[in-house]
C-alpha cells in the first residue's frame, strides 16, 4: 500500500490484551433478542461474535461482524459505542457495559493480521452498478452487490478509497490501514476501484447513467465552508478536512506556531485540535458559538481533547483575522448571546494570540453533482431519498454523508454504512424485478 | 465465636477443615505450612511400603469460559517417596502441632501380611488415624489396588478387617465414587468394622481432547489414560454420595467429606448432609493452603449468626429431608415471579422457557419492559430462576394452599396391585 503509515502519537484506544479478551468475552450474557444487536445501526449479532471469540472462532467472529457490516473493523474504532451497543448493553445499569467495540477489534484484527478475505461473489446477474464514492456508504453499498452477483465499479476522487475513514480521521483514533483493508476486501469480491476519478468532472454523471443499470450516490460531504471574514486567506488559516487529511498523510502543515485557533465544536474540531496538539503546538484552543453543552462532539472526544491539553472557549464567535505579512497573526473575537442565540454582542470585540486558524465549521454539499445526475435535494443541497435510498429516479440512489439531514440520523461511519447496505438491497430488487 | 472443634470416630481436630490424601498432603514441610495457616487436620498423601514412580505431565484442568478448573483431573499415583522419609516428617509435625489430626492414608497389595507390615510401620510414629485409599480410580486399580478394592465390597470388608486387626488408632475407610450405588461399599466398610468412611475420592474421567494434536489432556508422550476427576465440578456427585450414606442406615458410621469443598458453603453443606469432617484438595491447588482462613472465619460467623454454640450441631440436620422421590409432595406448587426493577432485560429466562420449558414467559412488545410470567402455566420448574444472571430477581413464589400432602407412593399404595 502506497499510504503512508502515520499514527501522530499512541493510539487512543489500547487493544485488549488476551486476558482481558477471555473475561471479556466470557462475560457477555448472551442475550436474547440482545439490546446491544438492537443498538447498532448496522445490527451486528454482537453475542454471536463475542461468543465465537470465546470459542476461539476468530473467523467466524469476524465473518459475523462483517457479514453486518463491511467497515467493520473501522466502526470497531470510530463508533461512539457509549451510544450505541454499548450504552445498550444490559450491564449498563451497572456501568460496566461489555467492551463491544473492543472486542469487535480484536476479531477485525485477527482477520487483518491473518489476511484472511473473509467473503466471495455472488453468482453473476450480468448486471452492473455504479458506485459514486468510496467511502463507508460506497464500500458498503459495492460490497453487498458484489456479493449478490453484481458488477460493480468504484469511482472515487481520491487515490485511495475508504473516504473520511481513510483521510479524515484522526490516525490515533483510526489508522489508515484498517480503512484500506476494508478496501481491499471489496476489491477481492472482484469490484473495480477506480480511484483519482472524479465524476462530473473526470467524466460525466450522464456517461454514467448511460454506462451502468444503476447507480449508487455515497460522494459524502464536501469541504469546510468559508467563515466569511477578513483576513481569511492568509497564509495559515486551514480547512480543518485539509489540515488532518495532511497531517494523517505525513505532509508538511508548515509552520503551525505557538497558538492554533479552532472554530468549531463538533467532531471535526476536536479532530483538528488534538491532532495541532500532537503536531507539538503547545497552546491549542477551541473556540464555539454557544454553551459547551450544545456542543456536537461526542462527550468523549471532549474529554480525550481535555486530556490531550486542549482548550475551551464558548460563546465567542471570531469576527476577524489579524493579518501581518500575509500570515495570520491574531484572532478577533466577539462575544455571543449568553442565552445561547449565538447573536454577537458588539463592544466586547477582542485579539486573541493565534498564529494557525483552523476552521471545522461543517462541511459544504455536492450539490453540482445531483444536479447534474438529475437528483432531487433540498436547498442545503442534501439529496431527497425514500426508505430504501432511492431517489427521485428509479435507478439512482443515494447513501451515507450526502442524504443526512441535521437533526436527523447522525453522520457517522457506522449509520453511513448501514444506508450503503439499504441502497444495495433496494437496488438488487430494482435489478432483479428488470431481469424478469 | 462458635465451637468449631470435632471429633470423628475419636479422631480431634480444632476445626473441621482438613486437607484431603493428595499433593498438598505430599511433605512435612507442606503440612506444616498448611497446619500454621490454620488446616484442622491432614491426611497424609498416600503411603505405600515401597513407593511409586509418577508420570509428566500429571494434571488436566477443565475450565468453563473463563473459570479455571472448575474440574481437573489427575493421572498421579500414591507417594513417590520412600516410606521412612514420610514417617520421619509425620513425627516432626505432629509434635509441632499435638492439637491438629495427622490421618496417614494407606495402600498396598491385597494380602494380610502386607495391611498388617505397613499399619505396624506406620505406627511407629504418632498418628490419629489411618484412611485407607480404596479409591484411586487410575494406576493403582490396574495393580488390583485402591479403586480395585473399593468397587468390590467383599474386598473392602476383607481388606478393612485386616486393618482393623493391626490398628491401634481409628480406621477411616475412602470410598471411589465409580461404582453404581456406593451404599455397597459403605455398608462392607461398616462390617469389616471401619471407624468412619471418607468420601468421594476422584471419578474416573477424560479432561479432553487437544484439538490442534489430537492427543488426550493431558498427555505422556502422545499417550494417556483416564483419570480422577475432582474440583467443584464434583461438588453435586459428592453432595449426593454422602446424603446417601449417611441416611442409611446399614452403614451408621461417621463420615468424612470430600469433593469439590472449596469454601465454608460447600463445607456448611456437606456437614449438613452428615459428614463430621472436610476434606479439602482442589482448592488448595487453586489458591494455596490461606483458603482456610476465610472457611474458618465464614463457618463462624454463620453459626454466630445463626446463634449456634457449636458446629458439630451442624451435622447430618439436612439428612431426614433427603427422601425417596415417592415421598415427594404431588400437591406443593410454586411459579416464578420476575421483579422488574432489577430485571436488566436480558431475556435469557425469556428464551429458556420458550425453548426449553413451558412456553410460559411472555415478552411485552415493547423490549424496555420486562418479560412478565405467565403465572397459570408456569410449573415452578426453576429454570428461568437458575439462567437469570441478577441475583433475586426472579423469586419461586409459593401458590398452593399448602394444607394437603399427596406423594406418589400414597397413589401406589392406593391402587390395588
Ligand atoms: C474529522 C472527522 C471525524 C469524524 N469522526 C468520526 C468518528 O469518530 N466516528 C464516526 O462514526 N464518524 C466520524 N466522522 C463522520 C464519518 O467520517 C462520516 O459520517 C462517514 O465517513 C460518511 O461516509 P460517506 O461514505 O457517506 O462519506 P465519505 O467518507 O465522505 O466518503 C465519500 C467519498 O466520496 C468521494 N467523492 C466525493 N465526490 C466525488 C466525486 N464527484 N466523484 C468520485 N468520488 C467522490 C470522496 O473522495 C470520498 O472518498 C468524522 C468525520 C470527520 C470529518
Ligand atoms: C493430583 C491428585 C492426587 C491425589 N492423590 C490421592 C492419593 O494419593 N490418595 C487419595 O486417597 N486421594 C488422592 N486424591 C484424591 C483427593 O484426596 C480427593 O479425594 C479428591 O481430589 C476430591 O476432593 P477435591 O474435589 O477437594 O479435590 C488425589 C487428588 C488429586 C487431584
Ligand atoms: S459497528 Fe459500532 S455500533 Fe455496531 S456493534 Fe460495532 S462498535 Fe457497536
Ligand atoms: S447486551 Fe451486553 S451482555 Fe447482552 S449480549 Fe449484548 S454485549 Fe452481551
Ligand atoms: S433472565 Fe432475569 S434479568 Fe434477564 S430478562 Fe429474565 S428476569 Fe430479567
Amino acid at each position: 500500500m502506497a499510504f503512508p503509515s502515520v499514527s501522530l502519537g499512541p493510539p487512543i484506544a489500547k487493544r485488549l490484551s488476551r486476558l482481558e479478551v477471555q473475561i471479556e468475552a466470557n462475560r457477555c450474557l448472551n442475550c436474547y433478542d440482545a439490546p446491544c444487536i438492537r443498538a447498532c445501526p448496522t445490527s451486528i449479532d454482537v453475542p454471536r461474535f463475542i461468543g465465537r471469540i470465546a470459542t476461539g472462532d476468530l473467523l467466524g467472529s469476524a465473518q459475523t461482524i462483517m457479514d453486518a457490516n463491511p467497515v467493520g473493523a473501522s466502526c470497531a474504532r470510530v463508533c461512539p459505542t457509549d451510544q450505541l451497543c454499548e450504552g445498550a448493553c444490559v450491564y449498563k445499569a451497572d456501568e460496566n457495559p461489555i467492551r463491544i467495540g473492543d472486542l469487535q477489534r480484536y476479531a477485525t484484527d485477527w482477520a487483518i493480521q491473518t489476511g484472511t478475505t473473509l467473503f466471495a461473489a455472488g453468482p453473476p446477474t450480468g448486471k452492473r452498478v455504479a458506485v459514486v464514492g468510496g467511502g463507508p456508504a460506497g464500500l458498503a453499498a459495492a460490497r453487498d452487490l458484489a456479493r449478490m452477483g453484481h458488477a460493480v465499479t468504484i469511482f472515487e476522487r481520491d487515490p485511495e478509497a475508504g473516504g473520511l475513514d481513510t483521510y479524515g480521521i484522526v490516525p490515533f483514533r483510526l489508522p489508515a490501514e484498517i480503512a484500506l483493508w476494508e478496501a481491499e476486501q471489496v476489491r477481492a469480491l472482484g469490484v473495480e476501484i477506480r480511484t483519482g476519478v472524479t465524476v462530473g468532472e473526470t467524466i460525466s454523471a450522464d456517461s454514467v447513467l448511460a454506462e451502468y443499470d444503476a447507480v449508487v450516490i455515497a460522494v459524502g460531504m464536501g469541504n469546510v465552508p468559508r467563515l466569511g471574514i477578513e483576513g481569511e486567506d492568509a497564509v495559515g488559516v486551514w480547512d480543518a478536512l485539509d489540515f488532518i487529511r495532511i497531517a494523517k498523510m505525513g505532509g508538511d502543515v508548515g509552520r503551525l506556531g505557538e497558538h492554533v485557533a479552532i472554530i468549531g465544536g463538533g467532531n471535526t474540531a476536536i479532530d483538528a485540535a488534538t491532532c495541532s496538539r500532537r503536531l507539538g503546538v503547545p497552546s491549542v484552543t477551541m473556540y464555539y458559538r454557544r454553551g459547551a453543552e450544545r456542543m456536537t462532539a461526542y462527550g468523549f472526544e471532549i474529554e480525550f481533547a481535555q486530556v490531550e491539553g486542549v482548550e475551551f472557549r464558548t460563546y465567542v464567535l471570531p469576527k476577524r483575522i489579524v493579518v501581518e505579512n500575509g500570515r495570520v497573526a491574531g484572532l478577533e473575537l466577539i462575544s455571543t448571546d449568553p442565552a445561547g442565540s449565538a447573536r454577537p454582542l458588539p463592544g466586547t470585540e477582542r485579539i486573541v494570540p493565534a498564529d494557525t486558524v483552523i476552521a471545522a465549521i461543517g462541511q459544504t454539499r455536492h450539490t453540482s453533482l445531483l444536479d447534474a445526475f438529475g437528483v432531487v435535494h433540498d436547498v442545503n443541497g442534501i439529496a431527497i431519498v425514500d426508505d430504501g435510498m432511492r431517489t427521485n429516479l428509479p435507478n439512482v440512489y443515494a447513501a451515507g454523508d450526502c442524504m443526512f439531514k441535521p437533526g436527523g440520523i447522525d453522520a457517522m461511519v457506522v449509520e453511513a454504512a448501514q444506508r450503503g447496505k439499504v441502497a444495495a438491497q433496494s437496488v438488487d430488487t430494482f435489478l432483479r424485478a428488470e431481469v424478469r | 465465636m462458635a465451637d468449631l472443634s470435632i471429633d470423628l470416630a475419636g479422631i480431634r481436630s480444632p476445626n473441621p477443615f482438613w486437607l484431603a490424601s493428595a499433593p498438598p498432603t505430599n511433605s512435612g514441610y507442606q503440612v506444616m505450612r498448611a497446619f500454621a495457616a490454620g488446616w484442622g487436620g491432614a491426611v497424609w498423601k498416600t503411603l505405600a511400603l515401597e513407593p511409586i514412580v509418577n508420570v509428566t505431565s500429571r494434571f488436566g484442568g477443565y475450565n468453563v469460559g473463563a473459570y479455571r478448573m472448575a474440574g481437573m483431573n489427575n493421572i498421579e499415583l500414591i507417594t513417590d517417596r520412600p516410606l521412612d522419609e514420610n514417617l520421619r516428617e509425620i513425627a516432626e509435625c505432629k509434635a509441632a502441632y499435638p492439637d491438629r489430626a495427622i490421618v496417614v492414608s494407606l495402600m498396598t497389595e491385597c494380602t494380610r501380611e502386607s495391611w498388617h507390615e505397613l499399619i505396624r510401620r506406620c505406627e511407629t510414629v504418632p498418628l490419629d488415624g489411618f484412611e485407607l485409599n480404596f479409591g484411586c480410580p487410575h494406576g493403582m486399580s490396574e495393580r488390583g489396588q485402591g479403586a480395585a478394592v473399593g468397587q468390590d465390597p467383599e474386598l473392602i470388608e476383607m481388606v478393612t478387617r485386616w486393618a482393623k486387626e493391626a490398628a491401634h488408632v481409628p480406621v477411616i475407610v475412602k470410598l471411589t465414587p465409580n461404582v453404581t450405588d456406593v451404599r455397597y461399599a459403605a455398608r462392607a466398610a461398616a462390617k469389616g468394622g471401619a471407624d468412619a468412611i471418607s468420601l468421594i475420592n476422584t471419578i474416573n474421567s477424560l479432561i479432553g481432547v487437544d484439538l490442534d494434536s489430537w492427543l488426550p489432556i493431558p498427555h505422556v508422550d502422545g499417550k494417556s489414560s483416564h483419570g480422577g476427576y475432582c474440583g467443584p465440578a464434583v461438588k453435586p456427585i459428592a453432595l449426593n454420595m454422602v446424603g446417601a450414606c449417611a441416611k442409611d442406615a446399614q452403614v451408621g458410621i461417621p463420615i468424612s467429606g470430600i469433593g469439590g469443598i472449596s469454601d465454608w458453603r460447600d463445607a456448611v453443606e456437606f456437614m449438613l448432609m452428615g459428614s463430621t469432617s472436610v476434606q479439602v484438595c482442589t482448592a488448595v491447588m487453586h489458591h494455596g493452603f490461606r483458603i482456610v482462613g476465610d472457611m474458618i472465619d465464614g463457618l463462624n460467623n454463620y453459626l454466630d449468626g445463626r446463634g449456634m454454640a457449636s458446629v458439630r450441631d451442624l451435622i447430618g440436620k439436612t439428612v431426614p429431608r433427603f427422601v425417596d422421590w415417592n415421598d415427594l409432595n404431588l400437591d406443593y406448587k410454586i411459579i416464578a415471579r420476575i421483579d422488574p426493577e432489577s430485571c436488566i432485560r436480558c431475556n435469557k429466562c425469556y428464551i429458556a422457557c420458550e425453548d426449553a420449558a413451558h412456553q410460559c414467559i411472555d415478552r411485552p412488545a415493547d423490549p424496555k419492559l420486562a418479560p412478565v410470567v405467565d403465572e397459570e402455566h408456569c410449573v415452578g420448574c426453576n429454570l428461568c430462576q437458575m439462567v437469570c444472571p441478577v441475583v433475586d430477581c426472579i423469586e419461586m413464589v409459593r401458590v398452593d394452599a399448602g394444607d394437603t400432602v399427596h406423594t406418589w407412593r400414597e397413589k401406589l399404595q392406593s391402587v390395588p396391585l
